[in-house]
């Protein structure tokens, strides 16, 4: 029986158009073996549930460049769970000010990653952290 | 009934995206669901869209959600996208042109890496698609990985299968070849907003001009879509598209030629199943016992040849069975 192949969806939350960050780390994921669904931008947190319950991803990566983390981040795993998928673990990233990060962690939020991380970290945490299905 | 089979059958999403994981991931129960299952399939109308890589399949695809859905048709898609050879992951982007239909529940869209196939789809694709025959979606789009000549399994697995062409890809000996220029029930020129559509259009119709009376009477046709972002000819574009192969489906069904498609598929599915049946076990009783160590190193010193080989191990396999 083979091992279990993690899956990963990327997804861009939101009005803003900035997707290098998405896209570099979907290319770091791929190259760490992980099977990476990438939605594109101005993405409703709507889509992106639904989406990531038809992929049957372990995991969903947020990137927001604009501001509204705060509102779209928690409406992902408040979605998730609605729909019964709760154990589909979420991660943000993107421009999110220190401040912001203890109410993203309370909302169910698994981690938050800012610039200047490195790549390596977050596939080192998705390793150690994330249990597939 | 069995609890996954009755939520899979209700159309219950999670269920069935994770048993379609399981196929993929091999897992020993996969194989036990889809027995239960295989009594509620094959009901859907089966799709396949083929061509180059960036000919537009994606597009083409969300295109003709769109339409089925206008027809209040419910709708699945299996994705293909290529996996590395390096790595083993992979970027499954082909949803990305279809994410309007993302939170609509009559629409399914699960994407596949190829896991190392190379027919231009995924090993676990067929079952794939009885999971999502036995959600009781209407139509079943399958998009291939992007091809070149002759990577078409899709016709082992689809009704009908539209071939999607671009400009400016080579000349009309290109056409002539054997492959994936055979197996179109529809041929598509995308962009054909592009330089030498007309050029493609002549060698293509000429080609089929040629070709002898396919034996069944069904002249495959081309449709020319334009470039996307002109919204309006590109929906009436699709939209002839869609008729086209709705067309074909019922030629399909009046000709008698459905149930002889089914015959190929189901074949297909006895080769692979039998495959995964003598195949598997064997190699892995092969590895795990040492023997295929020998065996080769046999080879390699040319004390014996592979076909000898294959020969010996054969007989002692169905000798073993007949005992048993």
């Amino acid at each position: 029986m083979s091992e279990r192949k993690i899956r990963v969806m990327v997804a861009k939350p939101g009005l803003d158009g900035h997707d290098r960050g998405a896209r570099i780390l979907a290319r770091c994921f791929r190259d760490a073996g992980f099977e990476v669904v990438y939605t594109g931008c101005h993405q409703t947190p709507e889509q992106i549930a639904a989406s990531a319950i038809q992929e049957d991803v372990d995991l969903v990566g947020l990137s927001c460049l604009s501001g509204a983390h705060r509102a779209l981040f928690p409406r992902v795993v408040e979605l998730l769970r609605e729909k019964g998928a709760g154990d589909i673990a979420v991660i943000g990233g993107g421009i999110i000010p220190e401040q912001d990060v203890p109410m993203l962690y309370e909302s169910g939020i698994k981690a938050i990653f800012t610039p200047g991380t490195a790549l390596d970290s977050i596939v080192e945490w998705i390793k150690k952290n994330i249990k597939t299905h | 009934m069995d609890a996954t089979i009755k939520k899979i059958c209700a159309g219950d999403v999670r269920a069935a995206s994770r048993l379609i994981r399981d196929i993929e991931d091999k897992r020993p129960d996969a194989k036990v669901k889809i027995k239960k299952l295989y009594a509620h399939t094959g009901k859907s109308f089966i799709i396949g869209i083929t061509g180059a890589p960036g000919a537009g399949k994606s597009t083409l695809t969300d295109a003709l959600i769109s339409e089925f859905r206008k027809l209040n048709k419910t709708v699945g898609v299996l994705a293909v996208d290529p996996t590395s050879p390096f790595t083993g992951g992979a970027i499954l982007g082909d949803r990305i042109r279809m994410q309007r239909h993302a939170a609509d529940d009559g629409v399914f869209v699960r994407s596949l890496a190829t896991r190392g196939a190379l027919g231009g789809l995924s090993q676990a694709a067929g079952n794939a698609i009885h999971v999502i025959e036995a959600m009781g979606k209407d139509i079943i789009i399958v998009e291939t990985v992007g091809i070149g000549q002759q990577e078409i399994d899709i016709i082992n697995h689809a009704h009908s299968v539209v071939v999607v062409l671009v400009p400016g890809m080579g000349d009309e000996i290109q056409t002539m070849k054997a492959g994936l220029m055979e197996i179109a029930d529809v041929f598509v020129i995308n962009k054909a907003n592009r330089p030498g559509t007309g050029q493609l259009q002549t060698e293509l119709s000429s080609m089929l001009n040629l070709s002898p009376k396919t034996a069944d009477g069904w002249k495959p046709p081309i449709v020319l879509v334009g470039d996307a972002f002109e919204r309006a000819t590109f929906d009436e574009n699709t939209a002839e598209l869609a008729r086209k192969i709705e067309e074909h489906h019922c030629f399909l069904e009046q000709s008698g030629q459905l149930t002889e498609r089914m015959h190929r598929k189901v074949m297909a599915e006895i080769k692979d199943a039998l495959g995964a049946c003598l195949m598997e076990p064997l190699m892995q009783s092969l590895i795990s016992s040492g023997e295929m160590g020998k065996l080769s190193e046999k080879i390699k010193n040319r004390k014996s040849d592979p076909y000898t080989v294959a020969e010996d191990i054969t007989e002692k396999f169905f000798q073993k069975q007949v005992k048993k």
